[in-house]
């Protein structure tokens, strides 16, 4: 293809967007039938750098469409219109057990998107492009707020929408994260709902203390009394060992009285009476289940298999009462949380609520349910220097995290913003 | 609305665009019939409140879609999709003779798009909106790369596509206010184009010695794009505005350094002492300074400096000598330059030297001299920094043109500019004439 000829087209669009929003990738003007790949390279806070790509062939009007047309091999395959995003994987040589998270929400992720003559698999680096295009993605959309919050003894962060407000708040707890992740709160945030994102387990690290339950119903408290918050349309959200938090204060705490709740990859097996300290002894008591797998990787998955009867060993869900959604992964190698799921609905069926769960469980889908299009990770190095095994293939899990937050958007969206409290959202 | 299933709902998309993409507006979730204003409000660097506005009546869906549905009066009315940015003007209270212009185009211009109750007119900022949400407009896409250029004593910014790859270059030249202006040669980049813009009113260089530039300035600054490893040296450009397109026209035909696969002229006349210096024209200008007037606003209208057209060659670029293809953008209400007639008179050249299937002409009615990049406000008339009488005095000067046919033309002009460099630039180039 020489200079003298139109050159090689391609275009993102939008070339700004949010990091849950779908993009239109377009190549143009190349020959009909030319064999193109379509790669993607994105270098982490961490400088480590990720990759992605899609072999496929230009139509008759010399055209590849990412959203309509096969990809014929790569790191996906099929019509993937975000394949470029979600397969991203460390280039070949990279550190093992890379995870992504971006830690910074105040600058987009940069994604270079490039043409590569043929079908290639390697080597990227070593070969100029047709033609690249630089994409951003956000975590903020524009006007959101982000304002870290001290008072009352909190490590958290503040996110509101643009607006006059008042906003539905949500309390965004992760899990066992060694610092304060605040993307999902932004993206929240960008959805219009005002997001606290709450350290809880770094004040361990700092002070030698865990945290207790008072920490977290004060945080529940700080956002509840925001002048831009709307005090009872408030919802809890809650990850991994977020969820042990979040269904614990909805069932017995008498400040957390939530619109609704939110809980993915986790468990309601935790001992009930006593301090949150005690939730994590119970825990580190059962270290002895964990397993390694051929490839010495961490499966702590039976730290609370099997469920307990004892009833002083699992959240009451049976008391909850505004809508709970669940989401599992079935293949989550970290937390049996499609268990726990199902263990939590026959307590409720029991217990007469049953009309307030929902729940999400995704075969193949393994423990980080992340916002959409971020890369599948099966096992990373957790800080423990552990490699540890996360569950979930790829294509599977990429589609539950599609899938999973659309739901959650909708079913905040339908608990927050609907004038009575107790209703059932229609997924 | 207390009480209600759903709150108002807006959405503008894509939230973050580049300054010449279209957005769509959309308010969901009101009563059907609700009449409702959406409101656009912008403060530019200076710190001066910009806003614009359209009233609506949602349809029986209870929607409104700014780029399908009629606005029934504001400072826009129709079906426009674009108009929360094109009409913007000053909020009431301003000072007079205001310019909206970024000039730090490493940040994007924020718009804070609201619904309010109601058709209103007035007192925005005392009421609360119903909902607000902000959009971005980047005049940087993705990737572009910013570089301040000071070598040969320059005082310019060049602008790259991308970091890696191989771009045709522009040199981008505005009019006689001077300041490096950098926002359209950044559209310019992110449209793929590297784009050199620079001062030659301002530069370091005249305010230490005092002198003005000569064409050597601008040949070294056509050089210095031409030779950076990511310019394709045989694919340049330049484009001008105003006294730039003045400059442009000595450049394109009496320099023997600049050569050029195609040239834009906007708002520009080749009437000037031929192949002379900025200071020549301007000096030149001067002396027909009697020919400026004032109107009943007391606006400056300088549009006779030009005029008539003089018939001595010595006063006009020989476009004649052209060999590369050129396009002037022209706006028939210019109050600036007379340049409909210079447009005429160029053609008329170019007719009775042969080369006119070089020459492509877009002239808009009621369009003034200020054609800028696509949804910039229209600015009838602002305090400029007059270099007519060498006094640099700031006045008020009339540009001319009506806003909504001024807006048309810009997004017009903008689309088919980037045609026609696509064409000469990235196709088989030499002489061949733009298809618009």
């Amino acid at each position: 293809m020489d200079e003298n000829q139109h050159p090689v087209k391609l275009s993102v669009h939008p070339s700004r967007g949010l990091v849950d929003e779908k993009f239109t990738v377009l190549v143009q003007n190349v020959p009909p039938g030319f064999q193109l790949t379509v790669h993607a390279l994105h270098q982490c806070n961490s400088s480590h750098i990720w990759e992605a790509f899609g072999h496929y062939t230009a139509d008759a009007t010399g055209t590849v469409n990412v959203g309509e047309d096969p990809s014929l091999g790569g790191t996906y395959s099929g019509v993937e219109q975000m394949g470029l995003l979600w397969s991203l994987r460390p280039v070949p040589g990279s550190r093992p057990g890379l995870r992504m998270h971006k830690l910074n929400v105040q600058t987009p992720m940069e994604v270079t998107v490039s043409v590569f003559r043929g079908h290639q698999t390697e080597g990227f680096k070593d070969q100029g492009p047709l033609v690249s295009v630089v994409v951003e993605r956000w975590y903020m959309a524009p006007g959101v707020c982000r304002i870290p919050v001290t008072e009352g003894g909190l490590t958290a962060t503040l996110f509101l929408p643009p607006g006059p407000g008042p906003f539905p708040g949500i309390l965004d707890l992760w899990g066992s994260e060694i610092q304060l992740l605040e993307y999902r709160a932004a993206l929240l945030a960008s959805h219009g709902f005002a997001s606290l994102a709450l350290d809880y387990m770094f004040h361990k690290m700092t002070s030698g203390k865990m945290v207790d339950y008072q920490y977290i119903e004060e945080a529940y408290r700080v956002l509840q009394q925001h002048p831009q918050v709307h005090s009872t349309r408030i919802a809890v959200l809650g990850f991994s060992l977020g969820t042990s938090v979040i269904l614990n204060l909805t069932a017995y705490s008498e400040v957390v009285k939530p619109r609704c709740a939110v809980c993915i990859s986790g468990s309601h097996v935790q001992p009930v009476d006593g301090s949150f300290n005690q939730v994590i002894s119970f825990y580190e008591a059962n270290q002895k289940k964990i397993r390694y797998n051929e490839k010495n990787e961490v499966i702590c998955r039976d730290l609370v298999l099997p469920i307990p009867t004892d009833p002083k060993l699992k959240v009451d869900v049976g008391r909850i009462q505004c809508p709970l959604l669940l989401i599992a992964g079935e293949d989550d190698q970290s937390w049996p949380a499609h268990e726990s799921a199902m263990d939590m609905k026959e307590m409720m069926e029991r217990a007469g609520n049953s009309h307030l769960l929902t729940v999400l469980s995704y075969p193949n889908t393994g423990h980080l349910i992340e916002p959409p299009y971020g890369p599948h990770r099966a096992t990373t190095i957790d800080h423990h220097r552990n490699v540890a095994l996360w569950g979930g293939q790829m294509v599977p899990h990429c589609i539950a995290q599609e899938d999973a937050w659309k739901k959650t958007l909708v079913f905040l969206r339908e608990n927050l913003h609907k004038t009575c409290a107790a209703s059932v959202s229609k997924l | 609305m207390e009480g209600k299933k759903r709150p108002v709902k807006l959405s503008v998309h894509p939230s973050r665009g580049l300054v010449d993409e279209k957005f769509t507006v959309l308010v969901q979730n009101v009563p059907p019939g609700f009449q409702l204003t959406v409101h656009a409000l912008h403060q530019c660097e200076d710190g001066h409140s910009w806003h614009a506005f359209g009233h609506y009546t949602a349809d029986s869906t209870g929607a409104v879609n700014v780029a399908e549905d009629l606005s029934l009066g504001g400072t826009y009315s129709g079906v426009e999709q674009m108009g929360l940015l094109w009409s913007l003007r000053p909020v009431p209270g301003s000072k007079p003779g205001l310019r909206l212009r970024k000039m730090n185009v490493q940040t994007p211009m924020e718009v804070t798009v609201s619904v309010f109750r109601g058709h209103q007119t007035e007192g925005f900022e005392d009421q609360g909106p119903l909902v607000s949400v902000v959009v971005e407009r980047w005049y940087m896409a993705p990737g572009v790369c910013r570089i301040p250029v000071t070598e040969g004593g320059l005082t310019a910014t060049l602008f790259l596509p991308s970091a890696s790859g191989l771009f045709p270059g522009i040199l981008d030249l505005w009019g006689g206010g001077g300041r490096l202006v950098e926002y359209r040669a950044a559209l310019l980049a992110s449209r793929g184009f590297a784009s050199l813009a620079l001062d030659y009113m301002t530069p370091k260089i005249s305010l230490e010695t005092g002198q003005m530039v000569e064409n050597e300035y601008f040949e070294t600054a056509f050089r210095v794009l031409q030779q950076h490893p990511q310019v394709l040296s045989s694919r340049m450009a330049i484009v001008g505005l105003s006294l730039g397109s003045s400059v442009a026209f000595q450049l394109m035909i009496y320099s023997q350094v600049i050569k050029l696969r195609c040239a834009v002229c906007i708002s520009g006349s080749h009437v000037q002492p031929a192949g002379g210096s900025v200071k020549q024209t301007l000096d030149y200008l001067s002396r027909n300074s009697g020919n400026t007037c004032f109107n009943e606003k007391n606006e400056l209208i300088c549009r006779d400096l030009v005029l008539p057209i003089p018939t001595d060659p010595k006063l006009k670029a020989d476009v004649g000598q052209l060999r590369c293809p050129l396009l002037l953008v022209v706006g028939e209400d210019d109050q600036n330059w007379a340049v409909s007639e210079s447009a005429v008179d160029m053609k008329q050249m170019m007719e009775q030297a042969g080369n006119s299937h070089l020459l492509t002409v877009l002239s808009y009615p009621n369009a003034g001299h200020l054609i800028e990049p696509p949804y910039s406000p229209h600015t009838r008339s602002s305090n400029f920094r007059s270099s007519v009488d060498n006094s640099f005095v700031v006045l008020k000067t009339l540009w001319g043109g009506e806003t909504v046919e001024h807006s048309r033309a810009q997004e017009d002009a903008w689309r088919k500019i980037l045609t026609f460099f696509r064409e000469n630039l990235y196709g088989r180039g030499s002489a061949l004439v733009s298809n618009l």
